[in-house]
């Protein structure tokens, strides 16, 4: 999964076609530890870049997830429902979270390349 | 005392939150405020054994270890946990009058402890409320005290003004350690063969490998174990040889937190406070009967007349429905939507496999099966009252 782009909110977005798949940072889930519940968007759901759209917890601490990037979420990963530690496993390939059918491919315009979010992430 | 971190305010992941006060989830370590804070004696070995440290009650403590909260809660219960909890104030208590001096500010019956026996207490004030609890140990020529790290400034204090200063001892020099676990007793007994006769809920001396310790039958985890006092020059050894047990692994606060919740006890600062009395608390067995005399502890007189007449609200353990959790200060609202309480811990059992919590609700809605809602994010979660703790003790007999 080179091709994931990355944000300074620790999350990340694969994109295929008009159609970003997100999800949350290796490093991120590292930091959150036991991922043991993820309050999932509604599908149809239209949603402004920024939008806290999604909660993850874990059994420390609770964090909003926000939508990187602006549209409609087209999917979500159904598979967190009934396990979340998926996130743990695999977050950056099985562990995503939503899709979103992108309303401004410009918005993608900052995200970090994997190598620049490594450095982002060591601080 | 202690505030905790509302998990009603959500935060961004970068600047997600422990439920621990003021440790920031993504800041990196070796960050300059780490000086300010106080050190067990168990530190470095804390950090040999990759622990992720956090600021907690001004000691810097840890967290987790690599092994993560849910693999240490589970090992605890299934095999031994060992915990570092040097940050809690151990205190002695000197002069012939001790007992009836300290039943001045606690309503349990020390008197009536026998030489080694324990009890678990709270330090009283005026109105009824919960100053800090603590764990009160009848020795042969003082008594033993443990109370929390965030309220020891304030107890000592407090011995201090209505005791004499002569007559507190304050351990500075003492570490911590508790051994927790269905497998504690053949842990321990195979160091100290006299750990084995040790009844739950009391102490004696005992030498352990050579080194002169003060433990008793006691913890915070639901579980069978022991917590040991120890010379703070000899703790790490300690901790070593516990540790290189087949049965022990190492156990955070965090792990600390979820065993502690699914026993259904209480955390100081969280579900009780100086406005909560220990009958709202569902503490009533903490009053001995011998002390339920007008005027016998501070606020006696509102103590006895909830025992009488009933509380207003009353401490609960409620299980949502579905995976959500419900965190500190979410609210509590009847079948028609009306608000009768808040929760004061909330969060993940392991061990029980799903969200749980523990909140005051107004006394009509305290039964066991009130079908009852948490507004979790705006939205109403079924949540049904249950009987404390969510996991069975598993204690000595």
């Amino acid at each position: 999964m080179s091709d994931h782009q990355y944000s300074e909110d620790h999350e990340w977005i694969n994109i295929d076609g008009d159609v970003g798949t997100i999800g949350i940072s290796n490093f991120a889930q590292e930091q959150l530890g036991d991922v043991v519940f993820v309050d999932l968007p509604q599908v149809g759901a239209e949603v402004s870049k920024g939008d806290e759209i999604a909660v993850v917890e874990s059994v420390k601490a609770a964090s909003e997830i926000y939508a990187p990037v602006s549209g409609e979420v087209v999917a979500v990963n159904d598979v967190l429902n009934d396990a979340p530690e998926t996130v743990n496993a695999d977050a950056e390939n099985t562990g995503w979270f939503f899709k979103i059918k992108l309303a401004d491919e410009g918005e993608l315009d900052g995200l970090m390349d994997a190598e620049a979010y490594a450095a982002f992430a060591k601080g | 005392m202690t505030e905790g971190v509302g998990f009603g305010i959500l935060m961004s992941l970068a600047d997600s939150q422990f439920w621990y006060p003021e440790a920031d989830l993504l800041t990196h370590s070796e960050e300059p405020q780490a000086d300010k804070l106080h050190q067990t004696p168990l530190d470095a070995l804390h950090r040999e054994l990759g622990a992720r440290m956090v600021p907690f009650a001004g000691y810097d403590m840890p967290v987790q270890y690599p092994s993560g909260i849910i693999v240490e809660h589970k090992h605890t219960r299934a095999q031994a946990g060992l915990f570092d909890v040097s940050h809690m104030g151990q205190v002695k208590l000197h002069g012939a009058d001790r007992i009836a001096q300290l039943e001045s500010l606690v309503p349990g019956d020390i008197e009536g402890l026998a030489s080694g026996g324990m009890r678990y207490s709270l330090f009283t004030n005026d109105k009824g409320g919960v100053l800090d609890d603590l764990m009160i140990t009848r020795c042969d020529d003082h008594l033993f005290l443990v109370v929390n790290a965030g309220c020891k400034e304030a107890d000592i204090a407090h011995l201090k003004k209505h005791l004499g200063d002569e007559v507190v001892e304050v351990l500075e020099d003492r570490a911590l350690v508790a051994l927790q676990g269905p497998a504690a007793v053949a842990v321990l007994s195979r160091l100290a063969p006299a750990a084995a006769d040790l009844a739950f809920m009391s102490a004696a001396e005992m030498d352990i490998n050579g080194i002169k310790c003060f433990v008793s039958r006691s913890g915070y985890t639901g579980e069978d174990g022991y917590e040991i006092s120890v010379p703070s020059d000899q703790a790490e050894t300690l901790a070593r040889t516990l540790l290189a047990m087949e049965e022990v692994e190492p156990v955070g606060l965090g792990a600390r937190d979820s065993l502690r919740l699914e026993a259904g006890l209480c955390l100081y600062g969280h579900d009780l406070d100086p406005e909560t009395t220990p009958i709202e608390a569902a503490l009533t067995w903490t009053i001995g009967k011998r002390r339920r005399q007008p005027g016998a502890f501070p606020g006696a007189d509102i103590i006895l007349d909830q025992i009488e007449n009933k509380p207003a609200r009353r401490r609960v353990g409620l299980v949502p429905e579905g995976r959500a959790l419900a965190r500190e200060g979410v609210e509590i609202v009847d079948a028609d939507g009306t608000v009768v309480g808040t929760v004061t811990s909330g969060g993940f059992g392991p061990s029980f496999g799903g969200s749980i919590v523990m909140g005051y609700v107004q006394l009509a809605s305290a039964a066991v099966d009130t079908e009852l809602g948490l507004v979790v994010r705006g939205k109403t979660i079924p949540a049904k009252v249950v009987k404390m703790p969510f996991v069975a003790k598993s204690f000595a007999k």
